[in-house]
């Protein structure tokens, strides 16, 4: 299905680890996948017989609905431990927890935690013991990165606007605490777009730039000219540690509204990871709007799931 | 000694024991030169002595191998009462003795924590008989709850030689001044570990590049040096010494070093994976590279070079803080914070002697003299009548740091795998044998 480039990652941890050459491939197998889910029957049989596993630490709704969908629609089947507190709180590390799923032989675990770099410790040790050979793909990890998610959006924007080396990107909101904002800087940067974040300092991380982004503070400044603006959750609970002052400030502040996107390119498109605060980041009218791609970042989200758990489980075995 | 130390016994049982054609390195003395030295009774009876004062001491050639003042390390966690499956006393003292130590200071975050004179006498009984002198340190506060002040007294009458926060800082800068005030009565070192703990919470690497590329909280250089200068103004304001411990900033050492130059009563401490690594060791999530205070930039890593060279940074000290693998082996932000330090820290050491950083004689200083005058213990000199605590150096032994090789129960070292070159080749402690490599071979 994929043609000739090879893919050359075993697990799916982080933007940071994929070349532009990977990202095309992922994206170009998305683009043919898609249309599995407009059928009437939809389902193929390419992933008959594997078993991915959705291991998630934090509540989540879309984020596991979309892999568990991409899957069956690949013919795979898939189980879901969701697990509402914390590992360490249970007695049982992380790793006991995978090891354990992992000696039932899936073929894939995606892994949700709130811990920054869980996946990639999960891979590592993982990698060095007896045992299955297991795929893992990070489903976010903390606040470190969220890699489907900006796969998702590298594909929206790419289906939107043609390309996206060229493009200005602004991303408004916590950038801090975003891991979904952390993955997009990289990968966009990375397919040659530029990059500005735009946020109070209290919600910015140290050393921002050198992700590949440039800062303002200002979000008119940020958007002037923009080809897209993405905008991130206001997670209520940095309120009680003065990040914000209020939602409402915030709201007045940085919320996208039809008069901050006048300074944007006339052809702007508004995108959000979900799930939508109205009224706080987004004014409601805008997410409702023509501007809006919220809705085939959801799509789009299936499809390069099924892109990616088929380019990592080989397949073309059953094809 | 041997008891609990397990060194094959070169001295035969016997007290007087006589060192021949040793380098003599006493920073005590400010000495450097070839020589003998004569023990006796637990003491330095002579340096070299007429043969005929030598009769029938036993005879240990060292080659030309450093004969210097047993090291000293004044900070390190030996986890016992309560963590065992980490480190003991004895295990911590064995590993202390193969790193060239004769005498260590153990920190009062144990379980319960050292805070009442009951705990200190049970860390003495422990510590007797060891490879090397254990010497408890106190809490400052009861607890470890930084509310109230802990019994300074009582504990010193047990046997603590110094009160510290380590590992929980007194945040309240009033009882800080007021431990001061008391520790004075009792001429008892207080060592401060500086960290205003509001700008580090829920930190878990240094802050910037590095800990925001990994989504990793950081904790800034400045919540240290700003607790510095609070810890060097109450020295200043109260007249009293204060120790710093585990300094890793630029920003901390340009403190220390305006309050020396005040004539404030301060010494401060690092410790060698400070001058040796950085935030980049963190690499992809190694909980190995996980301490408090974290590994910090370059800059910072020059910086603490340049103190231990002029003197700013008066003491290198290991934070030896054993964690079990499984402990370790979790994510990041969950995985405690220290590694173990004592069977690294002479050959990182060295590793600053061969660039020409520090001579032989400022390392000695840092890692023997300066210690013992600091905690007031015995040691840090090799001058006649002073105890008999020894270390004998290889500087050139070459070899790989394996886990295996490692003799403290936990094995969280960043430097596993690292080609190192230096090491203790045995240590005398009140005259007994603490620790005998099984490379050592008298003449």
């Amino acid at each position: 299905m994929t043609g000739k480039k090879t893919f050359a990652h075993r697990h799916i941890l982080a933007m940071d680890d994929l070349s532009s050459e990977d990202i095309f491939l992922v994206l170009d197998t998305a683009d043919s996948l898609k249309e599995i889910s407009t059928r009437a029957i939809k389902k193929v049989p390419t992933l008959r017989g594997r078993t991915v596993i959705n291991l998630f630490f934090e509540p989540s709704t879309r984020t596991r609905m979309s892999f568990e969908v991409a899957a069956k629609r690949l013919s795979a089947d898939t189980f879901n431990f969701s697990v509402s507190t914390s590992s360490t709180s249970k007695g049982e590390t992380l790793l006991d927890t995978v090891r354990t799923l992992v000696a039932m032989h899936p073929d894939a675990i995606v892994v949700r935690h709130k811990s920054s770099g869980a996946a990639a410790f999960l891979a590592s040790r993982l990698d060095q013991e007896p045992g299955p050979r297991v795929a893992v793909v990070n489903g976010g990890d903390g606040v470190h990165e969220h890699p489907t998610q900006a796969l998702l959006d590298l594909m929206t924007i790419r289906e939107a606007k043609g390309t996206i080396s060229g493009l200005k990107v602004a991303i408004i909101g916590d950038i801090a605490h975003s891991r979904v904002a952390r993955s997009n800087i990289i990968g966009l940067s990375r397919m040659g777009a530029e990059v500005r974040v735009c946020g109070p300092l209290t919600l910015m991380p140290p050393a921002v730039e050198d992700l590949g982004a440039r800062l303002f503070i200002s979000p008119f400044e940020a958007v002037a000219g923009v080809d897209v603006v993405m905008t991130l959750r206001v997670q209520r609970e940095r309120l009680h540690v003065s990040m914000v002052p209020s939602l409402r400030e915030y709201a007045a502040t940085f919320g996208v509204t039809a008069a901050l996107l006048a300074h944007a390119d006339p052809e702007v498109v508004v995108m959000h990871p979900g799930p939508l605060n109205r009224g706080v980041e987004i004014d409601p009218g805008i997410a409702d709007s023509p501007f809006s791609l919220i809705l085939d970042q959801v799509e789009n989200g299936v499809a390069v799931r099924m892109a990616l758990l088929f380019m990592l489980l080989g397949g073309k075995d059953n094809d | 000694m041997t008891d609990k130390g397990g060194a094959r016994d070169i001295f035969a049982g016997r007290d007087r024991i006589f060192f021949k054609n040793g380098r003599i390195i006493d920073p005590a003395s400010s000495t450097d030169r070839p020589g003998n030295l004569l023990i006796s009774a637990g003491r330095i009876e002579a340096l070299d002595p007429d043969s005929t004062v030598i009769g029938d001491a036993v005879v240990v050639d060292l080659k030309g191998l450093w004969l210097t003042p047993g090291l000293i390390d004044m900070h390190v966690h030996l986890r016992e009462p309560g963590q065992e499956h980490k480190e003991d006393i004895a295990g911590g003292a064995r590993a202390a003795a193969a790193g060239g130590f004769t005498a260590v200071a153990c920190m009062p975050n144990t379980s319960p924590v050292n805070d009442c004179q009951e705990v200190t006498a049970f860390i003495v009984s422990r510590a007797a008989g060891c490879a090397a002198r254990v010497y408890p340190v106190g809490c400052i506060s009861r607890a470890n709850a930084g509310v109230e002040l802990a019994p300074f007294a009582e504990m010193k009458r047990a046997g603590v030689v110094a009160v510290s926060d380590d590992g929980r800082p007194v945040a309240d800068s009033g009882l800080m001044r007021r431990a001061l005030e008391y520790s004075a009565g009792f001429a008892i070192p207080l060592i401060s570990h500086s960290e205003e703990t509001s700008l580090a919470a829920g930190g878990s690497m240094n802050e910037g590049r590095i800990a925001t590329r990994l989504g990793l909280t950081g904790i800034p250089a400045e919540a240290e040096s700003i607790q510095v200068f609070r810890d060097v103004s109450l020295a200043a304001l109260t007249g009293i010494p204060v120790h710093l411990a585990h300094i890793s900033t630029a920003a901390s050492i340009a403190v220390i070093r305006m309050a020396k130059e005040n004539g404030w009563p301060v010494t401060a401490e690092t410790a060698p994976h400070y001058f040796t690594l950085t935030e980049e060791a963190v690499g992809s999530y190694d909980t190995n590279a996980k301490m408090n205070p974290p590994l910090r930039t370059e800059a910072d890593r020059e910086a603490v070079i340049a103190a231990l060279a002029d003197g700013s940074i008066d003491v290198i000290a290991t934070d030896h803080a054993p964690h079990a693998a499984y402990e370790k082996e979790v994510e990041f932000s969950e995985a405690p914070f220290g590694i173990i330090g004592l069977e690294s820290s002479l050959p990182l050491s060295l590793e600053l002697v061969r660039r020409g950083a520090l001579g032989p004689l400022q390392l000695l200083e840092r890692m023997s003299t300066a210690p013992a005058r600091i905690l007031k213990v015995p040691g840090g000199s090799l001058m006649v009548g002073a105890p008999a605590d020894l270390t004998v150096i290889d500087p050139d032994a070459a070899y790989l740091f394996t886990a295996e090789r490692i003799l403290s129960r936990s094995k969280n070292s960043p430097f596993i795998g690292r080609k190192m070159r230096g090491r203790a080749m045995m240590t005398v402690v009140g005259g007994r044998l603490g620790y005998c490599d099984e490379g050592f071979v008298s003449g």
